[in-house]
């Protein structure tokens, strides 16, 4: 039974952000990656899944520069994952892309019995690879899913909606699931762990192979921008109620938000 | 004029506000607007569908669509499209939104790009989004060939003026038949009734400065008498205070509203990111220093147990 995990490796998120100097991407000088942090709970579901299903083999699939997500699929090996698969791509695909080739290079292995994934990824925030890979692989899909029981043929879940509401949701069949903070605890990858890690299979496929090239992107991003310096902060004085006072006034009479 | 495909969502028999200024977007330019409304309740806007610039109204108000199901959704959307000539739909960013446009773009082989924070329809296309949570923005490139799906987040473009005499055409289309595989069991309501922190117009946030859970009613107070929907650091959600859903920053919501709040929160990095793109920041905190201070517009170095209790007073006097 196969079980595959979809990860990204990202800027951690105490990464201070700078651009390149013709500002079409950002400056990775000195970048710390990390893996995804939505993407650990989806490493961590899969293996307590593997935990109660012994037989079940968990399988991490990553795209992009080889030598940086072969670092994050080391991560998720030394998890506890079984084996990796390396799409060596560029960074720059986008999430259509991005799914087309996930969804390809699972068809080509064993069929799926449950996906998971990140909700999103903390870099571009798209939200969209793990639905469209759901797509691509015609698979049932939640995302935001913060709690889960896996059942024979079917998974029950529950997922986070709008103003702390939540939906419990069935899905029939195989599925791809996004995952939420609080789904589970992820585990730290142990040093006999990691030691493992570096004798499991870890198999490099090319894009082309997967039948998708960069022109398969349906958008890009380009002229990078920081934020606009705001002007300095204008502090209130007085006490408690002078300074209440004058932000009523000043939220009122100058920014005119209330 | 071409098409635009503008998705409207509703809330108690009212559009919602991020639709409306996506109507008000395509109106201002001049597009011909087919708005979408799916679900019973969707029947009654129509007219504020027209009144803000639909030029077409196309409805499925099958009960199956009361609540979202993206399988229902998808089919739905698909019907409603597919003999339709556009090449920009938009769509507010909402919780549903971005669900259900990913699976349509894949469907259609079409761009899709969410939490957009500006666009101009005017002179071609122009569209920006934030990137790592709000350290920075970029420019979305479309490829030319491929339609488009713009997912905008609320509170960044204005409503237009209302035109009560505008009137739209309206046809109703039948929901095809789908195996479903994909049932939703149960709706849980949560704590807060409250619009989402993504879309809410006014937020008031809590830290670490709070001291304990019981404190966040302080905000809720203040929270209430603004209409506001209060948000969390990621610190106090870390330590159960509130729940996750609550949290603001770049491992938690990303928010832009009007007027920012925060209290007793000195300002990390990927907190800083989430909140960004607020226009109004009002910073409450007794360390001078907090980093919160650089990005906000308004700062109180005090005592929040003292300072937020009178803002509620002062707030109730103005808006009473």
């Amino acid at each position: 039974m196969r079980v595959y995990v979809c990860i990204k490796q990202v800027p951690d998120t105490e990464t201070k952000i700078k651009l390149n100097a013709d500002k079409s991407y950002i400056d990775t000088t000195g970048i710390k990656w990390v893996m995804n942090p939505y993407d650990e709970y989806a490493v961590e579901e899969a293996l307590k899944y593997k935990q109660s299903h012994p037989s079940a083999n968990v399988t991490v699939v990553s795209l992009g520069p080889k030598k940086r997500v072969t670092e994050a699929l080391r991560t998720a090996l030394a998890m506890g994952a079984d084996d990796a698969l390396l799409i060596d791509a560029p960074e720059t695909l986008d999430s259509f892309a991005t799914a087309k080739s996930l969804a390809q290079a699972i068809k080509n292995e064993e069929a799926p019995h449950l996906i998971f994934t990140g909700k999103l990824a903390i870099d571009d925030n798209a939200s969209s690879v793990s639905q469209q890979l759901a797509e691509f692989l015609g698979l049932q899909h939640t995302t935001v899913v913060s709690k889960l029981e896996v059942g024979t043929n079917e998974v029950t879940l529950e997922r986070e909606i709008e103003g702390g509401s939540r939906e419990v949701v069935q899905l029939l069949g195989p599925a791809v699931i996004g995952a939420n903070k609080g789904l589970n605890q992820p585990r730290y990858a142990s040093l006999p762990g990691i030691m493992k890690a570096k004798k499991k299979p870890l198999k490099e496929i090319e894009l082309s192979s997967l039948g998708v090239t960069e022109s398969d992107s349906k958008l890009n991003y380009t002229n990078f921008a920081l934020p606009p310096e705001k002007p300095p902060v204008k502090i209130l004085e007085g006490d408690a109620g002078a300074q209440a006072e004058s932000l009523a006034k000043l939220l009122r009479e100058e920014a005119k938000v209330i | 004029m071409s098409n635009v495909v503008v998705f409207c969502e509703s809330q108690n028999g009212k559009v919602k506000k991020g639709s409306l200024e996506l109507l008000s977007a395509a109106r201002g330019a001049g597009k011909n607007i087919v708005a979408i409304g799916l679900g019973p309740a969707a029947k009654e806007t129509t007219d504020e569908l027209a009144h803000y610039g639909a030029k077409n109204v196309m409805l499925c108000s099958d009960e199956k669509l009361s609540n979202y199901n993206p399988q229902l959704y998808l089919a739905a959307m698909l019907e409603a499209l597919k003999d339709l000539d556009f090449e920009v739909l938009l769509a507010s960013s909402s919780v549903l939104a971005r669900d259900l446009f990913p699976r349509l773009a894949a469907k259609l082989e079409a761009a899709v790009t969410s939490d957009c924070t500006e666009l101009d329809l005017n002179s071609g296309l122009q569209v920006r989004r934030p990137m790592y949570a709000g350290k920075c923005t970029a420019q979305v490139d479309f490829k030319d060939s491929a339609k488009k799906i713009i997912l905008m987040r609320p509170n960044q473009l204005p409503v237009g003026s209302v035109d009560n005499s505008a009137t739209a055409e309206v046809s109703e289309f039948a929901l095809p038949a789908v195996d479903l595989k994909t049932i939703v069991k149960e709706v849980v309501k949560g704590a807060s009734e409250k619009i989402d922190l993504t879309e809410a117009n006014i937020i008031v946030s809590g830290g670490r400065g709070l001291k304990e859970a019981a404190n966040f009613k302080m905000l809720e107070d203040l929270a209430d008498t603004l209409g506001a929907t209060v948000g969390a650091s990621r610190a106090v959600c870390d330590a159960g205070w509130v729940p996750h859903s609550m949290q603001v920053g770049q491992t938690g919501k990303t928010v832009a509203p009007t007027l920012y709040i925060a209290v007793g929160i000195s300002g990390a990095i990927q907190h800083l990111a989430g909140m960004n793109g607020s226009k109004v920041i009002v910073a409450i905190n007794n360390d001078p220093e907090a980093p919160i201070f650089q990005k906000a517009t308004y700062g109180i170095v005090g005592d929040a147990f003292e300072v937020v209790p009178k803002l509620t007073e002062e707030f109730k006097k103005l808006l009473n």
